[in-house]
């Protein structure tokens, strides 16, 4: 799938929070809540996806129950969204598992399996019969059939068919969950196991039903600004390339939403390129054959969960969220902070960091600037107070880690890197030979990025990859090199 | 040479989070699809989407002086494709 493709999903999704948002500003929040999937589907209105208006109501009010940041499994069907709406202004945290799936909308797809089409020709070569290890397939009457008590679902026959008669069924969710954390449950629908997984979002972009939603923190946020308190913004560097506004444009359009002061997490990013070049030159004279990066929070949760032998080989250097946090409490300790990140899995990461209170992705920001009718591209300009290099801006785009690391190695010390560009099963297959032969023969330093393309591919992102790309290496041509910024 | 046709692609806040962001590909392939019978650009709000709750139609894509709401880059070129006929 490419990076960042448009969906009708997201089109749903981002105008719930659209509505909750402006129902949460509006006199009457619960009752504007409760009244969402009416406003979308109201009587008489076009049924543009389902079988009748009534489960389109159903669905997009557990859509507004994730907008809400609750969980749609553990959420009573009885339960009115006036009533979701008020626990959510009750609560005192967000839930700590930052993923959600709504039963109702998921299909419930067939099983994934191997199945023949009826292109099969019964040739006389039969090379799905030879290349099958568990003689599942056989050629009867004319056709081949699969016995579907041997098949493992391999896919070797479909690999060797001369027609391509043979197609492996997928279940969407499973095929791009890297760590077989979702699947399927005894009733037809995805189940997430979260001892397993690493938040990397994938089955959020790859169901086609939008059955897997995030739980949004957007009306803690919310709370925090109408209650007075200072909120203030953390923006990852990929935020960048995400809306059509220059960088300080969009500083100013943020102020407009009521945060009180705007950092740039790539302030951070150069302690991390500091702190990750000293600990690598450290590491390799100890004698050691490899490090890898530590900034992606998916793949330190696959470290954590699924490769625990690499993490002796894991740079013990924190995120750029991280210091960035550090910085911003220290200047504000009664601030509350939000981190603004391309992905879920950096929910993950806050809940654990005490100096990260709430996490918002671009996506959500973006019903935002829509529900309070913000333009960026017509805000005026607001300097950020503080520098940060053009290493630590590209920091979003995959291998930038690894360069500006690269960048403040000193000659003497070999540095190869090698660029892990997006997990999936291959990917994490040749993590985990890394880890157990404690080698890596294609260098010494392994950037990891859980999206392909890195976090400008983040799952929770605004803009198509390229001109996302296009836009963000301008900023990053237009900074001074962490060389410099030192001097 | 007959008057071309005009598509404005509305890269406003709310046309940009809502999928136009996804549109700027036309600003290329149109290009390269029609030749000089189509002139396309990327516009600020047209101020469609202002207007009560219409943000939810939102992307718009003005093609002459048709809008196509809810815009996908099928739905654009089969509104090009209409016009030349």
């Amino acid at each position: 799938m490419s990076m960042n493709s448009p969906k009708q999903t997201s089109h749903l999704k981002r105008e719930i929070l659209v509505r909750l948002i402006r129902a949460f500003l509006s006199d009457n929040f619960e009752e504007n809540t409760r009244l969402i999937p009416y406003d979308m589907r109201p009587k008489g209105h076009e049924v543009p996806y389902r079988c009748c208006i009534y489960k389109e109501r159903e669905i997009l009010r557990d859509r507004a129950i994730a907008g809400l940041g609750a969980s749609i499994e553990e959420t009573d069907d009885s339960k009115l969204l006036s009533e979701v709406a008020k626990e959510a202004l009750e609560r005192t945290e967000p839930d700590s598992r930052p993923l959600t799936v709504l039963t109702t909308a998921c299909k419930g797809c067939v099983p994934s399996r191997i199945y023949v089409t009826d292109l099969c020709q019964g040739c006389v070569a039969r090379p799905c019969e030879s290349a099958c290890r568990f003689g599942a397939i056989k050629v009867t009457d004319g056709k081949s059939k699969i016995d579907p008590e041997k098949c493992k679902n391999c896919g070797m026959c479909a690999q060797v068919c001369p027609y391509q008669a043979i197609q492996k069924i997928i279940v969407p969710c499973e095929n791009a969950c890297p760590v077989d954390a979702i699947s399927k449950g005894d009733d037809g629908h995805a189940k997430i196991d979260f001892d397993k997984c690493i938040s990397c979002g994938k089955c959020v972009s790859a169901c086609p039903f939008g059955a897997v939603h995030k739980k949004s923190q957007i009306i803690d946020i919310l709370k925090c600004m109408k209650s007075g308190k200072k909120v203030i913004a953390m923006l990852a560097p990929a935020i960048m390339g995400q809306l059509p506004c220059t960088p300080k444009q969009l500083k100013q359009a943020i102020l407009q939403l009521g945060f009180a002061d705007v950092y740039e997490v790539a302030q951070g990013a150069d302690v991390t390129t500091k702190t990750e070049a000293a600990e690598f030159v450290e590491r390799m004279e100890n004698g050691a054959e490899f490090m890898t990066t530590s900034c992606c929070a998916a793949y330190n949760q696959l470290v954590d969960k699924h490769i625990t032998a690499m993490q002796p080989f894991r740079s013990d250097t924190k995120t750029p969220m991280y210091y960035t946090a550090e910085i911003v409490k220290r200047e504000h300790p009664d601030a509350v902070t939000v981190f603004f990140s391309p992905c879920v899995a950096k929910r993950k990461e806050a809940m654990s960091n005490p100096n990260v209170d709430y996490v918002i992705n671009y996506d959500e920001l973006g019903a935002w600037m829509v529900a309070l009718h913000v333009q960026v591209a017509e805000c005026g300009e607001s300097e950020f107070k503080n520098e940060a290099s053009a290493e630590a801006r590209n920091y979003a785009v995959t291998g930038g880690v690894a360069h500006a690391v690269q960048t403040l190695v000193p000659e003497e010390i070999p540095i190869h890197p090698v660029i892990v560009d997006g997990l999936n099963k291959q990917s994490i297959r040749d993590l985990k030979k890394y880890a157990k032969n404690g080698v890596c023969e294609l260098g010494n330093l392994i950037e990891v990025m859980a999206c392909p393309g890195g976090c400008l591919g983040g799952n929770a992102t605004l803009n198509a990859y390229k001109p996302a790309l296009k836009q963000l290496t301008n900023y990053v041509n237009e900074s001074k090199s962490i060389v410099d910024l030192e001097k | 040479m007959d008057k071309k046709i005009s598509v404005k692609v509305c890269l406003g806040t709310t046309c940009f989070v809502m999928g136009s962001s996804n549109l700027q590909e036309l600003i290329d392939t149109v290009p390269r699809k029609y030749g000089d019978k189509v002139e396309v650009e990327g516009v600020p709000c047209l101020g469609l989407c202002s207007i009560d709750w219409e943000f939810s139609k939102a992307p718009y894509v003005k093609v002459d002086d048709e809008v196509v709401k809810e815009a996908t880059v099928e739905k654009v070129l089969s509104a090009i494709d209409a016009k030349l006929q």
